[in-house]
Formats: structure tokens, C-alpha cells, sequence
């Protein structure tokens, strides 16, 4: 690793756990700690600001956890993952092969996890929402959407989510009268939101069931939903299956 | 239900005991000049009628129980029923005998039946009183049997507590939370790393002792969780606020050991745990009239799901609560605004061991 050198940004919100990592970091002087965050807000500010090669990031944190920290910065930064224990996130790490230090973890461990993470720069990441999903107990849906808008980060939880529509690589998600553009795919929003909830009514849109106003027919095979603010939304041949199931169900 | 009556084998063992008398009572009629089989048919299913007749009388023991009421009282409400019994028991076997006498072979039989009276009564009676101190010995058994079962089931509750216990409070998260911020402090501040070592070694020993009381002075509880918010604080430093208001009245009450654990546990890892800036904790108990409240409140972050804020040790709580003091402890938990409220109802009639009695720790392994 003569020569090169990396920036790295450190996230954790205890005090004491930023300062072992930055002291043990002082070891390998081809790394550089660019910025430590207390929090989730300050890490997306500070990873979108710094650009780090290596990003220390603590899973249970307040406000946004690590990984709707990893959802809002995107792919750039090889992730190390620091937390206590949490058997689902484990697995996701393995399967993903993104490093994890296990707390309490000594100089020799963080030493294999930095070989790691070094090797994967400028290769491929998982995108980072798979990887969130991933993560994801079993059964557990999505009770909020985290969307970067600009330097704003926008904590949306599901109930307010009217309706998502898909637009190229991104899904624009209708929250009170605004539209907020996030880079995921809407087949993998799906799969995270509660299927009780929400309904894939049309190739490109999600439908929150509690918006849904009326069903009419809009050509002689063809029908729209209307939702209770009265904007309607074109419902595929499939769509209009599975939302009469729903409902008769 | 009847033990013996429902239960065939004890049923013809309790016949087999009737023979003796039936026995008696035949050889009677046959002295007096009745032939073996006519005595035999004339006093066979009276005696079988009888044997039944007293088998009624375990109604009357089971609603007077020896216990609750006098002797005396058992004894005259048994004996006039055993009077009233073996009357009846007489005017049946006179009638039958009076018919019985048309046909020749039990010619006399009515007459014969006529001087025996005296002494048939006084049997009837015997045999009914005998066949009620019988009936008293079932019961107690019968009582012994649930007594004992109840007291199973005590156990089995308290170990499932227990367990509960123990899981709930080595929470590996702590454990490895508490560990890293040592390793953290040896280099920055080895006093401090010391200081931790020792708070957290209190806590460990203190919380492993407990698994065999049923109860403990709220007190020793409300040490134990300082304890544990000690070692929280060092970790989260001015992250966390403490504030207690202990009533010194409150300290003796009686509470299962590691009860509020779990609802302090809450607050730091569900409240202080997701606010960046940090919050407050606030333990209080207060002495009523009546029974001692403990409260726990503490400022969280309203925006967190719900999901990362429910803990499952709430559910706990309550179960436990209910298997020590059944319906005369109360816990009620709720939300206002940005604080969570845990109140806790413990009563005041039962008093804890203290720590230095051995009394309830008899068959500890």
C-alpha cells in the first residue's frame, strides 16, 4: 500500500468509540481521517462533501441508522460496517462481502478489515438499497423512506407516501403534494413495502391502498384508479387483477 | 365428581366392604328361620340400595368442610343425616320384607324384620357415618393432591421468570457496548477504564445472585439499575441525564428481582440511545396510602418507527408482575409528546426478605 493513501470518514455516535478507531487508525499512516460524524445527517453531509475512499460506519444510530446512511451517499466509499451485534446485518455483510468490525475489535482485526476494503476499491459495490434490504429482518417492512434532496435529507414515513412512479433509474415518490426523485429501482421499493399497504397497480406505479378512492373503467379493456385527492393513475391488465383479489379478499 | 362412584376400581372395592354387614344381616334372618338364599335375595339388594344411599353423603362433606366449620357441627349435621338415611334405608326393607312375606318361602320374614329394627338403625347409622369420615379422608387427599400441583405450578412460573430473567439481563449489546468503550478508555484515560471495570463488575455481580429470589427490597432493585446506568453513562456520556426522586417509605416493598431492568433498559437503548443530543432519565417511587408506585420516564426521539421503539421487555414485565402478585400490581405504559412513561403499582402488604436472610434460598443447589 506504499504511496497510496486514503481519506476516510468515521460514523459512530459514541465519543468513545470514534476515539479508539481514530487512535488505532494513527497506526496506518496511509490513512487519512477526513471527518467523524456524530450521526447519520452529518455522515451523508460529509461523505457527499469529503468523497472518502473508506467509510467506519456504525449501524444503530439515531435518526438515520447505517443503512439509510449507505441508501443516501450511493455507491463510492468501500463501507466497513462497527456495531455491536445484529445477526441480520451479519448476514448481509457476508453475503455482500462488505468488511465488518465486530465491537470490542483490536488493532489486528481492524488491520484484515482495511487489506479488505483497499482490495474492493474501484471494483464493483452492491448498490446500497440491496444491501438495505438485505439487512432487513424477515417480514420487517419499510416504515420509513429516507431521500436526499439536494443537502436535504427527507425522512418520509410509508403513511405518507401516496403513490411511487417509476422514472428511468430513479422512482419519484408523492409525498403531500411534492415529488421527491430517489435512485432505486421501484421492483426493489416493492419488495420493502408492506404488501397490505401498498399495491403494484402498473408497471411503473406503487399505490398506498389507503389513497385509493375509486376504480373506473377508462377504455373498453383498460381501467384507472382514483385516488381520494381525485389524480388518477393508469392500472395495468395484471394490476387490475391483483388489486380485485385485495379487495375481494 | 364422586371419587368413588365415577371410579369403577374404587367403586368395587368400596361394594366388597358391604359384604361383612350383608353378611351379618342375612346370618340374622337365617338364625331367626328364613332359609340362606331367601335371606340372601330378601337382604342383598337392600344392602346394595343402601351402600349407594351412602355414597350421597360425600355432597354433604364436600360442603362441610371439616376446617371451616366446628366439630360439633359436622358431627350433628352427618348424624342426622345418617338418621334420616337409615330410616328410610328401614321403611324400604320393611315394605319389601311385608311383601316378600305373601310368598311362603319368606313367610315370617316380616316379623323377623320387625324385631331386627333396633339393631338395623343402629347399623344403618354406623355404616352411613363410616362411609362420611371415609368421604373426609378422600377429600384431604383429594386437596393434599392440589395443593401440591398449585405449588408446581408456582415453581415452574418462577423458573420461567427467572430464565427471562437472566436472558433479559445479560444483553450481549451492553455487554459488547460496555467492553469497547474500556478498550476505548485504557489509552485516553486508564482511571476512568478502571472505574468502568469495577461499575461494570458490581453490576454482574449483583444482577447474578438473584436468580433464585422470588422478591427483593425495591431498593436492592433501584441500586442495581444505578448500577447499570452508571456504565450506560460513561458510555453515553453527556449524552445521558439521570434524575431520581426515592421515597425512603418505598425502599422495603417487594419486587421481583430485575423487574425494572428491562423498562431502564428501554429507555437507554430505545430513548436516549436515538436522540443526538441526548436526554434524561427519571426514576421515581413514591409510597401511597395503599401500595408503592415506581415510575420511569424518559425523553425519546417520536420520530423513530415504532419498530426500533417498542421493546419486547414491556410484555416481560407484566407477566412477571402478574405471576408474584396476581391482580394487586399494576404496570401501565405510555407516550406523551416526546417522554415515555412507565408506571409500575407494586403493593405494599408483602414485604421482601432482606438481603442477609437465608430463609428463601432453602433447596438452592
Amino acid at each position: 500500500m506504499a504511496g497510496k493513501s486514503y481519506r476516510a470518514v468515521i460514523v459512530d455516535d459514541e465519543e468513545l468509540a470514534r476515539s479508539i478507531l481514530r487512535e488505532l487508525l494513527r497506526a496506518h499512516e496511509e490513512v487519512e481521517v477526513v471527518a467523524e460524524c456524530a450521526n447519520g445527517f452529518e455522515a451523508v453531509k460529509a461523505v457527499a462533501e469529503t468523497k472518502p475512499d473508506l467509510l467506519f460506519l456504525d449501524v444503530q444510530m439515531p435518526k438515520l441508522d447505517g443503512f439509510e446512511v449507505l441508501e443516501l451517499t450511493g455507491p463510492g466509499p468501500a463501507v466497513i460496517f462497527v456495531t455491536a451485534y445484529d445477526q441480520y446485518a451479519l448476514r448481509a455483510f457476508e453475503a455482500h462481502a462488505v468488511d465488518y468490525l465486530l465491537k470490542p475489535f483490536g488493532a489486528d482485526r481492524l488491520k484484515v478489515a482495511l487489506e479488505r476494503a483497499t482490495e474492493r476499491l474501484g471494483g464493483k459495490l452492491p448498490p446500497p438499497a440491496e444491501l438495505a434490504a438485505a439487512a432487513r429482518p424477515p417480514a420487517h417492512y419499510l416504515e420509513r423512506i429516507v431521500v436526499k434532496d439536494g443537502s436535504r435529507v427527507h425522512i418520509i414515513p410509508v403513511g405518507k407516501l401516496d403513490y411511487a412512479e417509476a422514472q428511468d433509474d430513479y422512482v419519484a415518490l408523492a409525498v403531500e403534494g411534492k415529488k421527491l426523485l430517489k435512485q432505486q429501482t421501484i421492483s426493489s421499493l416493492e419488495k420493502a413495502l408492506d404488501p397490505e399497504r401498498f399495491l403494484r397497480i402498473h408497471r411503473s406505479y406503487i399505490l398506498n391502498l389507503d389513497r385509493l378512492g375509486k376504480i373506473e373503467p377508462y377504455s373498453k379493456d383498460t381501467h384507472v384508479v382514483v385516488l381520494t385527492s381525485g389524480l388518477q393513475l393508469p392500472v395495468s391488465r395484471a394490476g387490475y387483477t391483483r388489486l380485485r383479489q385485495l379487495l375481494e379478499s | 365428581m364422586h371419587p368413588i362412584l365415577f371410579n369403577f376400581r374404587r367403586l368395587v372395592i368400596y361394594l366388597l366392604a358391604w359384604t361383612p354387614l350383608a353378611v351379618l344381616a342375612a346370618d340374622q334372618l337365617h338364625t331367626g328361620g328364613l332359609g340362606w338364599i331367601q335371606a340372601a335375595i330378601l337382604v342383598g339388594p337392600l344392602c346394595l340400595l343402601y351402600a349407594f344411599v351412602c355414597l350421597s353423603s360425600w355432597y354433604v362433606c364436600r360442603f362441610t368442610p371439616l376446617r371451616l366449620r366446628g366439630v360439633e357441627s359436622v358431627l350433628t349435621t352427618h348424624f342426622a343425616a345418617g338418621v334420616v338415611a337409615s330410616t328410610l334405608w328401614i321403611v324400604i326393607a320393611r315394605v319389601v320384607a311385608t311383601v316378600l312375606s305373601n310368598l311362603t318361602p319368606w313367610a315370617g320374614s316380616r316379623e323377623l324384620l320387625t324385631r331386627a329394627t333396633g339393631d338395623l338403625f343402629g347399623l344403618g347409622v354406623l355404616c352411613y357415618l363410616l362411609t362420611v369420615a371415609m368421604h373426609y379422608v378422600l377429600l384431604a387427599q383429594e386437596a393434599s393432591r392440589q395443593a401440591e400441583e398449585r405449588e408446581h405450578q408456582a415453581q415452574i412460573l418462577a423458573r420461567e421468570a427467572e430464565l427471562r430473567a437472566l436472558k433479559a439481563q445479560v444483553n450481549p449489546h451492553f455487554l459488547y457496548n460496555s467492553l469497547h468503550s474500556i478498550s476505548a478508555l485504557t489509552s485516553l484515560d486508564p482511571a476512568k477504564a478502571r472505574e468502568m471495570c469495577i461499575l461494570l463488575g458490581d453490576f454482574l455481580r449483583r444482577t447474578l445472585g438473584l436468580g433464585e429470589k422470588r422478591t427483593i427490597p425495591l431498593a436492592e432493585e433501584i441500586a442495581m439499575v444505578d448500577g447499570y446506568l452508571r456504565v450506560e453513562k460513561v458510555r453515553f456520556g453527556s449524552r445521558l441525564e439521570m434524575e431520581e426522586q426515592l421515597d425512603p417509605e418505598a425502599s422495603q416493598a417487594a419486587v421481583p428481582p430485575l423487574l425494572l431492568q428491562p423498562v431502564v433498559e428501554n429507555a437507554v437503548v430505545h430513548g436516549i440511545s436515538n436522540l443526538p443530543e441526548g436526554g434524561w432519565i427519571r426514576l421515581v417511587t413514591r409510597k401511597r396510602e395503599h401500595d408503592v408506585e415506581v415510575v420511569v420516564e424518559n425523553k425519546f426521539d417520536p420520530e423513530t418507527p415504532a419498530a426500533r421503539r417498542n421493546g419486547v421487555g414491556l410484555a416481560n414485565v407484566r407477566r412477571r408482575l402478574e405471576a408474584c402478585f396476581q391482580q394487586r400490581a399494576r404496570i401501565e405504559a405510555g407516550s406523551d409528546g416526546d417522554r415515555f412513561r412507565v408506571s409500575i403499582v407494586l403493593p405494599l402488604d408483602e414485604r421482601a426478605t432482606p438481603e442477609k436472610s437465608s430463609g428463601n434460598r432453602a433447596g438452592g443447589a
